[in-house]
């Protein structure tokens, strides 16, 4: 993801519709890009008025907006238009639990998830009015996408104003060979869990070398914990505003049965998150 | 530490640990007699299971200051098993169990090999109580007859509590002389028992109790036997019964039954009561441990495995590890697994040495120490004490305890496991919060400023202790750790317990643990170990209770002679005129500290509207000011999140010092009197001290330094800046 040039937004004539169209056009600005609205269902005039009326409220856009309405399968419309169209982003809006503070994300957003060729964008609180985003957390795992990541939430912060960035290292419990069972392999476990931080955070500070960082103050956090899951957990205790993932390799049915890396995050997002593809 | 310097420890304590070791037996002697009598095991099976304890744990162990030998809390299970598998007859049920015994050291070996020594955390505790009372409840039920002469009683525990008055009766008017002495000798043992205690002569104190008892019976024996004409009243039945060659001849465990259900169940049940009371004793003794050391729990379970098979094979019960001994070997200043060996060495010779006399000790009098080791797990002060941390907490217990008795252990303890399960969700009124997070990861464990913090989510109860205890086992215990609870719903007994248990020994090893985010759940009772429950909006007076960091900060405010309140009825009526509130509902202030001029507390607030909602508490400090001071915001370089409200103001250098500048971000409308504010002296202060964010507005400051609530070390720490910086200005 080296720039953002298309920007895919579903819409959907829900209650939500105002703050989706509202982030989605925020978003747009501010990359510079241009934005797709795609509609799955029938166009009517009455849908078309509601959304020009919503637009004309809306901040102004630097290049006009361009509406898809086409009628099939959302999933398949939607992963479609975005190869049409060469998307770089698609945003999506999670759903909230009933009567509790938590976000996850539904099954059609899901599929687009698993499925879609370009990075994801999961919005938890659209809003009509702009809130500032503070602080990105992104993963720092040993990965090949991991570098393309980490230049894609530097890449963000620059175009949302964000100065704060932390990368989180999830190093697996597996990871450490020492078994903590008595004080004397407790002081090995910590002397070794103490150089797999060393190894995490230079190969980290390899990846910051080839990226401009001034004016964003980086911090690397290393994590013991279950992948996927402690950078979430780590994001909604830090209440960081956006949580940047990598792509997940491949999705098989057994991950959702045992949920592992990504799909904790799907089943309740701790902020809003971006994967990157 | 080098090898010739602890070899050189380990030879110059030895003779502490051969006289630990000496005291030991002394105690194991008649103990471990008595326990294989009321298993319904021949006695010296119980004298095997300690010698080959103390020989194998001793070599391959894990911890340093336990002993080993049979344990209580086996007895009413390995009864059962013998009386179920020999249909009657007590001897060929003993040769089943002894296989059921070797099969469950095996798996006990392969629980330590699976590193699942920690059994015992799924368990609730309360259930825990529950079984062990019930199981002191049984060995009190059968023995107290023995202790009374009568050895005929039999029939379910119910039954057994039942016809003691009457064997009470029976006992007074008997005219069986050797009844009678039986019976007498049994009510002195259990005097002996009782008040040894209370009887504070030194030279009387040298020798254990079971120990007296022992002397006192032979004692009597040979008085009859020397001095007296008449001949020892106490018929041979009522002797103890020793075989003549005991290191010769082994009874042959018998396996045919092998795959029957009662054999498997037994097998269970002893493997399930064998490792639970291993592990909470090994537990237990670890906090008795004056060197502090922590005992490879694994390692352990894996060598009592290896003992009970050898146990098993030589005809002997299971070894566990046993609290009451392994007490007396630290108080005895035993300091490493060499006193359990001796302990093995000096049974030996006493059972070589002393056979005959040993013949001479009357049954009762050993079923007089049982039934003081039963009354002891069953006393009514352990359940005074579950009830004192919750009303739900004795439910749990009495429902595990009747069960139990009513049935046997390992229904018992499945029940109780289901009650505790029901009445969470009860408590809660929501069985959605346990089934959807049950498997979830939901510990967060991160190092951060030299300190460990480990935030839990969702529910915190038995069913996911263990995610919680293998975080907190990985943190070394001289370091500084919060625990923040403020993400979890709900937090049961059992993890309470637990948890404080830990802050004991981070205590103890000079760590701090430190326990956030539970003020204001709602809760049973006022005991600290009682299961907290998070509750929307304001509960009533009655059900909160303060928590441990709320006493904390009871205690500062009265070493500081300020004021402290838990609720705080009146708003700060300042807060809001800072910037930091300009988008920030105020939702409740809590936990005040204050004097005239200073205010400590906690802050819950929202952020956002609607379904963005989000509740935040923050620990924050504000400084009421008598001269006017410019508007500002002080943070460091960086982290920009508190001050979009003076977007548009560009960071305000301070001329000269090029590195404050760096290091702070300060920003504000009047540069000019903020320029002038900041004098050499301030921004000293400030380079030389933790950064926190500060806000000015003119007559007061608003300083916090994370957002999240603070560690009662941190509030000081965070008190003592905020009234220097006072100085500082003023």
């Amino acid at each position: 993801m080296q720039s953002i040039k298309k920007i895919l937004v579903g819409i959907a004539f829900s209650p939500n519709l105002k703050p989706n169209i509202f982030e989605a056009i925020r978003l747009a600005n501010m990359f510079g890009a241009q934005l797709v609205g795609v509609h799955v269902g029938e166009k009517t005039s009455k849908k078309e008025k509601q959304l020009i009326q919503l637009i004309s409220e809306a901040p102004d856009l630097h290049s006009p907006i361009k509406t898809v309405w086409k009628k099939g399968k959302p999933v398949d419309i939607i992963l479609s238009t975005s190869l049409e169209e060469n998307i770089d982003l698609l945003i999506l809006g999670a759903i909230q639990q009933e009567n509790i503070y938590k976000y996850y994300v539904g099954s059609v957003a899901r599929e687009l998830t698993r499925k879609a060729s370009c990075s994801v964008l999961l919005l938890i609180k659209p809003s009509i009015d702009r809130v500032k985003c503070n602080h990105i957390v992104v993963n720092g795992l040993k990965d090949k996408k991991t570098n393309e990541t980490i230049k894609a939430s530097f890449l963000i912060s620059r175009a949302l104003a964000c100065k704060r960035i932390t990368i989180v290292e999830e190093i697996s419990q597996k990871e450490i060979e020492v078994k903590v069972s008595d004080d004397y392999s407790l002081r090995k476990a910590t002397i070794e869990k103490e150089k797999l931080k060393r190894r995490e955070d230079s190969r980290v500070h390899k990846i910051l070398e080839t990226i401009n960082t001034e004016g964003i103050s980086v911090k690397i956090q290393s994590i013991f914990g279950k992948r996927g899951y402690s950078i979430g957990h780590y994001a909604k205790v830090k209440r960081a505003d956006l949580l940047v993932m990598n792509a997940p390799t491949k999705t098989t049915i057994l991950d959702r049965i045992f949920p592992h890396d990504i799909e904790y995050i799907l089943s309740e997002l701790p902020t809003d998150v971006l994967i990157v593809k | 530490m080098n090898k010739k310097s602890s070899r050189d420890i380990f030879v110059s304590d030895l003779p502490r640990n051969i006289f630990s070791g000496f005291v030991v037996s002394l105690v194991a002697l008649p103990l471990g007699l008595g326990l294989a009598l009321a298993s319904g095991a021949p006695p010296i099976s119980g004298i095997i299971a300690a010698i080959v304890g103390g020989v194998i744990c001793a070599i391959l162990g894990g911890s340093n200051v336990t002993i080993t030998g049979p344990g209580n809390g086996l007895v009413v299970v390995i009864l059962s098993a013998i009386t179920i598998l020999g249909e009657g007859n007590m001897y060929e049920g003993y040769l089943y169990t002894l296989a059921a015994i070797i099969i469950s050291g095996a798996l006990m070996f392969f629980l330590g090999v699976l590193r699942l020594g920690s059994l015992s955390n799924f368990f609730p505790s309360s259930a825990i109580q529950g079984m062990l009372a019930a199981i002191g409840i049984g060995i009190l039920a059968k023995q107290i007859h023995v202790m009374l002469g009568n050895l005929g009683a039999s029939g379910s525990i119910l039954e057994l509590l039942y016809f003691i008055p009457e064997d009470v009766l029976i006992f007074i008017k008997t005219a069986d002389k050797s009844v009678f002495y039986a019976g007498s000798v049994g009510i002195i043992s259990l005097l002996i028992m009782i008040f040894y205690s209370k009887i504070r002569n030194k030279y009387f104190q040298l020798v254990p109790a079971p120990m007296w008892i022992v002397l006192v019976s032979v004692g009597m024996y040979y008085y009859f036997e020397i001095f007296s004409t008449e001949t020892y009243p106490i018929a041979d039945e009522f002797m103890i019964n020793l075989p003549d060659k005991i290191f010769s001849k082994f009874p042959q465990p018998n396996f045919t039954k092998l795959f029957t259900y009662e054999f498997i169940s037994a097998v269970i049940a002893i493997t399930l009561i064998a490792s639970i009371e291993s592990l909470l004793s090994i537990k237990a003794v670890d906090k008795l441990d004056p060197d502090k050391r922590r005992s490879n729990i694994n390692k352990d379970i894996r060598s009592l495995g290896i003992a009970t098979v050898i146990s098993g094979f030589l005809g002997g019960l299971n070894v566990v590890t046993v609290i009451a001994r392994s007490s007396v070997n630290v108080n005895n200043r035993g300091s490493n697994r060499s006193a359990n060996f001796f302990h093995a060495l000096f049974l030996i010779a006493f059972i070589v040495l002393f056979a005959n006399e040993l013949r001479h000790i009357p049954l009762s009098a050993l079923a007089a120490i049982l039934v003081y080791t039963g009354y002891k797990l069953a006393s009514p002060e352990n359940i005074k004490k579950t009830f004192q941390v919750g009303s739900e907490q004795l439910i749990i217990f009495l429902i595990t305890l009747f069960v139990t008795v009513v049935t046997n252990l390992i229904s018992g303890i499945l029940i109780g496991i289901l009650t505790t399960f029901i009445i969470h969700i009860v408590i809660n009124k929501n069985i959605s919060l346990f089934i959807r997070n049950l498997l979830k990861p939901n510990v967060l464990m991160f190092e951060e400023d030299e300190k460990y913090f480990v935030s839990i989510e969702n529910f915190s109860s038995f069913l996911n202790y263990s995610k919680l205890k293998s975080k907190l086992d990985q943190i070394p215990e001289t370091e500084d750790v919060i625990i923040d609870f403020s993400r979890c719903d709900f937090v049961d007994h059992t993890v309470m317990e637990n948890i404080n248990s830990y802050s004991e020994s981070f205590r103890r090893k000079g760590g701090h643990f430190e326990i956030i985010g539970l003020d204001g759940y709602k809760s049973g009772s006022n005991h600290p170990f009682a299961l907290r429950k998070f509750v929307i909006g304001k509960p009533k007076d009655k059900t909160i209770t303060l928590t441990k960091r709320q006493k904390s900060l009871h205690k500062i405010s009265e070493g500081l002679h300020w004021n402290y309140t838990s609720e705080y009825k009146k708003e700060i009526k300042e807060l809001p005129n800072f910037g930091y509130f300009k988008t920030r509902q105020i939702t409740k202030v809590s936990n005040i500290l204050s004097n005239e001029e200073c205010t400590l507390f906690d802050l819950e607030f929202s952020e956002g509207e609607l379904i963005a909602k989000q509740n935040v508490k923050v620990t924050m400090m504000y400084l009421e000011l008598k001269n006017n001071i410019p508007q500002f915001t002080l943070d460091k370089e960086g982290i920009f999140e508190y001050i979009i409200h003076f977007a548009g103001f560009k960071d305000i250098d301070i001329d000269n010092h090029p590195d404050f500048s760096k290091r702070f971000y300060l920003s504000g409308k009047n540069e000019e009197k903020i320029r002038e504010f900041f004098s050499d002296e301030l921004i000293l202060f400030f380079e030389s001290n933790k950064y926190y964010h500060i806000e000015s507005n003119e007559n007061g400051l608003l300083i916090f330094g994370n957002e999240r609530l603070a560690g009662v070390k941190e509030i000081k720490a965070l008190a003592d800046f905020g009234l220097r910086l006072k100085q500082n200005i003023s």
